[in-house]
């Protein structure tokens, strides 16, 4: 379900590396908490991100769901593809429904975030 | 929190619960696009057994439903019910709901579940002028509505009521799945359906023979938020985001209920003088033109200025849209108006559209 070579955050965002190039989306977990997606509202490219900066926000038919930065970077792409089609962040959370694409500041505090396996045990932990 | 008889249901179908005014309740079940357009297309379950019952009997029944609400019920008769609204002496509302006439002794008032203890002590307090007894049996009542294009074809195998001699508004007692019940043509949704009511203690009989047969057509159990966006399409008002206290009836755009020829009823002076004067601002319909959804309590402007704010507000899954309902002075009340909303700070342009935004076509 998680795919194992990505990095997990607390607020339920991934964060895929391939080089200093980090990709980042939100959870299957939290699609599922957040219902059809109809709207994503995503950075302009250029943007400076902190550590746990807003990126945007996702609307839900029924709610508003900011989207936070798991780490700091530069915005260097965001997926244009969610403008037409929201729905692909609910069917490939962990793929196409990817949001942005960020140039990592610190690869220390991507270490830091959980590894799939803790990602689990850290649901497992919400569910009770 | 308070749990429906058909809560069991609602976990054995892994529903997302939410409380809702102290209940606990599905929000969805499969998601709330695929249940709206369900109950567009095909069918839609829902369990709503959250309204409140509250029954008037007596010599004077009547005349206490008929001071209490601006809609005629001196029209209703055997098998009939209609949609009216309790008001307050300015003509504002206290709540909307349903009257019900059972016999010419006996009134049942279907309100809202956030307001069903301030209507009973509404209701109350005006009773004792009147020969009458004022029963809230809202605990005792399960109600579940059916509602979609294939509501008939479905409900008409599970029952003995001839359902298909219901007009819009009129009800039949008889048994489904088993159950008593009191099946009536009526609904929140903006398509044909049938709400159903039953002291039932064992309710789930009806849920689960109603999804069991309606299968075949594609019906499919909706939560709260389907609930919302399908009345929000066909613009059916909802108490505390649309109308309250502070909105009168004739602002909320519902003259057609106010009979001011019946006699004297709650707020009718206030009604009567604003009538007469003219309203100030009026309940609108509006589209967002850009990108944005439109939630409860953004402010609205026109040419600038902060003039308003969005009473309701969602995505439609059926028009794809943002679509919401604010109040606009009068003179901005026309179709074609540009007005901005305010999202996270920023104004996104919409335009006044007109009411409903969906409307079934008639068959």
């Amino acid at each position: 379900m998680y795919p194992e070579e990505y990095r997990y955050s607390k607020d339920h965002e991934w964060i895929k590396v391939e080089g200093d190039l980090g990709t980042i989306g939100i959870t299957d977990f939290a699609q599922k908490q957040m219902g059809d997606v109809v709207y994503v509202e995503m950075p302009d490219i250029g943007t400076e991100l902190g550590h746990h900066q807003t990126i945007g926000v996702i609307e839900s038919v029924k709610a508003v769901s900011d989207i936070y930065s798991p780490t700091a970077g530069e915005v260097v792409e965001v997926n244009e593809d969610l403008n037409k089609s929201p729905e692909l962040v609910n069917e490939d959370p962990h793929g196409k429904g990817w949001i942005i694409k960020i140039k990592i500041k610190k690869s220390s505090e991507v270490e830091k975030m959980m590894s799939y396996s803790d990602y689990e045990k850290f649901l497992s932990g919400l569910d009770e | 929190m308070k749990k429906t008889r058909l809560h069991s249901c609602h976990e054995k179908l892994d529903a997302k619960m939410i409380e809702f005014f102290g209940w606990h309740l599905p929000v969805e079940y499969s998601g709330i696009m695929e249940e709206h357009m369900a109950v567009r297309q095909k069918a839609g379950l829902f369990d709503v057994s959250h309204m409140g019952e509250i029954f008037v009997k007596g010599d004077q029944a009547l005349d206490l439903v008929q001071y209490l609400t601006p809609n005629n019920a001196a029209k209703l008769g055997p098998g009939k019910a209609q949609y009216s609204v309790l008001t307050t002496p300015n003509g504002t509302f206290v709540d909307d709901l349903l009257v019900y006439f059972l016999n010419d002794q006996e009134y049942l008032l279907v309100v809202n579940a956030s307001n069903v203890e301030k209507d009973y002590a509404w209701i109350f307090g005006h009773a004792e002028h009147f020969d009458v007894t004022v029963e809230n049996k809202s605990v005792e009542y399960s109600q579940m509505a059916l509602q979609g294009p294939a509501a008939e074809k479905i409900l008409r195998g599970l029952t003995d009521v001839a359902i298909e001699e219901l007009k819009v508004f009129q009800y039949k007692m008889g048994q489904v799945a088993g159950e008593e019940a009191l099946v009536s043509r009526t609904g929140y949704t903006g398509e044909d359906g049938f709400e159903i009511y039953t002291m039932s203690e064992t309710p789930h009989k009806i849920w689960d023979a109603v999804l069991e047969s309606g299968k075949h057509y594609g019906c499919l159990p909706i939560g709260l938020g389907a609930r919302d966006t399908l009345r929000l399409e066909a613009c059916l008002m909802l108490y505390g985001n649309d109308i309250d206290e502070t909105t009168t009836v004739l602002e909320a755009g519902l003259r057609w209920l106010i009979k001011f020829k019946k006699g004297d009823f709650l707020g009718r002076d206030k009604l009567l003088k604003q009538k007469e004067e003219g309203i100030n601002k009026k309940i609108v319909g509006f589209e967002i033109v850009e990108r944005g959804i439109a939630r409860p309590h953004y402010p609205v402007y026109i040419k600038g200025e902060k003039i308003s704010e969005v009473k309701s507000g969602t995505y439609s899954p059926f028009l794809k849209k943002s679509i919401g309902l604010t109040y606009l002075p009068v003179e901005y009340a026309e179709e074609g108006t540009e007005i901005a909303i305010e999202i996270r700070g920023k104004k996104v342009n919409a335009v006044v559209v007109p009411m409903p935004f969906y409307k079934r076509h008639e068959d």
